[in-house]
């Protein structure tokens, strides 16, 4: 049978941002997919070369508009590892607060968008719509919708106090609320069911092997998780991986829903938990070593590596995003699928270009 | 410290052999970086097994370096190699999906390479 290129990308109904494959089909059929990036690559590593390591946290909160706060937290990780910095433990709870605010951001995001490219428009406005409420504590804790620039080198900037941490509690209730309303569609409704079901397996032992992660690893089976190394406030709070076995694409829709409720129970266990005390130590001196700082975006592992040499500027830096670790599987799941759902197959990895393109 | 860290220095010869123990051993690739220093590039292989982090790390000269892909041992490694030619110019031979420079579009030609004095722009070496 004849083969065709039919080009998708880089501006495409689904995709928020650029990515350009070259699908090459027999029939309906795509029998190989060519990926291409770069077309908005901007280089910010390369900016450690003239911002102090200190200001870099405001660039490295920058690699990505969604997950903005861990981008953030695991540089900053990063450096306190070297520089042996005592983050008080108040800190490191906000830290995980936020970071847990985020991941339900980020999931809430996916679903709209997920729902978007299968056709179910009032539950993508849904998603969206109780989106903006958690959006709206972020605002009032962070004073950011979506760069929190709350995180720092030694701590965190802001603190949210008790009569605030109460609201933002009520909030969260509300919000689990719906968002039980909107996830009780997501995984039982039939028409979604029959555009995920079956669509784009990755087997366990594929998902390990290409170098998969986060819920895309976790939704074939394996139970990866970062926070398991218990960095911020993980190391009080256990957190145990949602899994699934199938490894298609429902499964780690089925995974990313289940993840905001527990993303609200570690708000809830780091809100009754959080104690007292300071929110950030001084900081002197200059970084000098090597270190490469792991946690857990909520579309995956997320690495930051930095080496220093004892002056302001780092010689190094270094983000392997989640996405970009996810492309390989993205390639191999579009083997052999029908040229309808390819729009899902791209989507199902959560893919997020500007943090592959940092 | 959270972990330790631990890094391997090898040699680019013995590079896939190593990288096959590690595949045999059950870890994950995790990453492959590169950090550009004065006159060479260090190159990390990172890996994962049951939470503990480890890296071999080659060292290659800073232009005209040559490395064997390990993309016949981790298929995924392709992303990476094809990211060590574009960013840094290191010329990675025998890459399961090879770009041949075309994976990422930069204005500047191996943007992330150690300078050298004659280095130009791309753009201003064109006017």
């Amino acid at each position: 049978m004849s083969r065709t290129i039919v080009p998708f990308g880089p501006q495409h109904p689904v995709l928020p941002e650029p990515i350009h494959l070259d699908l090459v089909v027999e029939d309906e059929k795509v029998v190989e997919a060519i990926p291409s990036i770069g077309f908005i690559h901007r280089g910010l590593e390369k900016l450690v070369e003239v911002k102090e390591f200190q200001e870099f946290v405001y660039v490295a909160e920058r690699v990505c508009g969604i997950c903005s706060f861990i981008h953030g937290q695991t540089y900053c990780q990063a450096i306190e590892e070297i520089m042996n910095i005592p983050v008080p433990p108040r800190a490191k709870y906000l830290r995980t607060i936020w970071g847990e605010m985020s991941r339900i951001h980020s999931h809430l995001l996916w679903l709209g968008l997920m729902a978007d490219a299968f056709g179910f428009e009032s539950l993508f406005m849904h998603s969206w719509r109780i989106r903006e409420l958690l959006l709206d504590i972020i605002e009032a804790t962070a004073g950011g919708r979506v760069i929190f620039g709350s995180c720092k080198v030694g701590g965190v900037r802001r603190d949210i106090d008790a009569e605030t941490m109460k609201t933002v509690l009520a909030r969260i209730d509300e919000i689990e609320k719906q968002m039980r309303e909107i996830t009780k569609v997501f995984i039982n409704d039939s028409s979604v069911k029959s555009r995920l079901v079956g669509v784009g397996v990755l087997s366990r032992d594929d998902a390990y092997s290409l170098g998969c992660v986060g819920p895309m690893l976790r939704a074939s089976g394996v139970a990866q998780d970062t926070r398991h190394l218990g960095y911020a406030a993980f190391d009080e709070i256990k957190v145990k991986p949602v899994t699934h076995n199938d490894g298609d694409s429902y499964a780690r829709c089925v995974v990313r829903c289940q993840e905001l409720f527990q993303a609200v129970d570690i708000i809830r266990e780091a809100a009754a938990k959080i104690p007292d005390g300071e929110i950030a130590v001084k900081v002197t001196g200059n970084p000098n070593g090597e270190f490469s700082a792991r946690t857990e975006q909520p579309r995956g592992e997320v690495i930051y590596y930095v080496k220093a040499n004892g002056t302001k500027n780092l010689q190094r830096f270094r983000v392997r995003t989640p996405t970009f670790a996810n492309i390989p599987a993205m390639v191999k799941t579009l083997q052999g699928c029908d040229l309808a759902d390819v729009p899902v197959l791209v989507l199902t990895i959560d893919p997020c270009i500007s943090c592959t393109e940092r | 410290m959270i972990e330790e860290q631990p890094i391997i220095v090898i040699t680019p010869e013995t590079l896939v052999e190593k990288v096959q123990e590690m595949q045999k051993q059950g870890h994950r690739l995790v990453q492959i970086g590169a950090t550009p220093l004065k006159d060479i590039i260090e190159v990390n292989y990172s890996f994962d097994k049951d939470g503990q982090f480890q890296s071999l790390r080659v060292q290659v000269p800073g232009t005209g370096a040559i490395l064997p892909s390990v993309s016949a041992v981790y298929w995924c490694a392709f992303i990476y190699e094809n990211e060590l030619h574009d960013l840094f110019g290191i010329d990675v031979q025998g890459i399961a999906v090879d770009f041949k420079g075309k994976f990422y579009k930069t204005a500047v030609r191996f943007p992330f390479a150690p300078k050298t004095p004659e280095d130009k722009p791309a753009a201003a070496a064109s006017k």
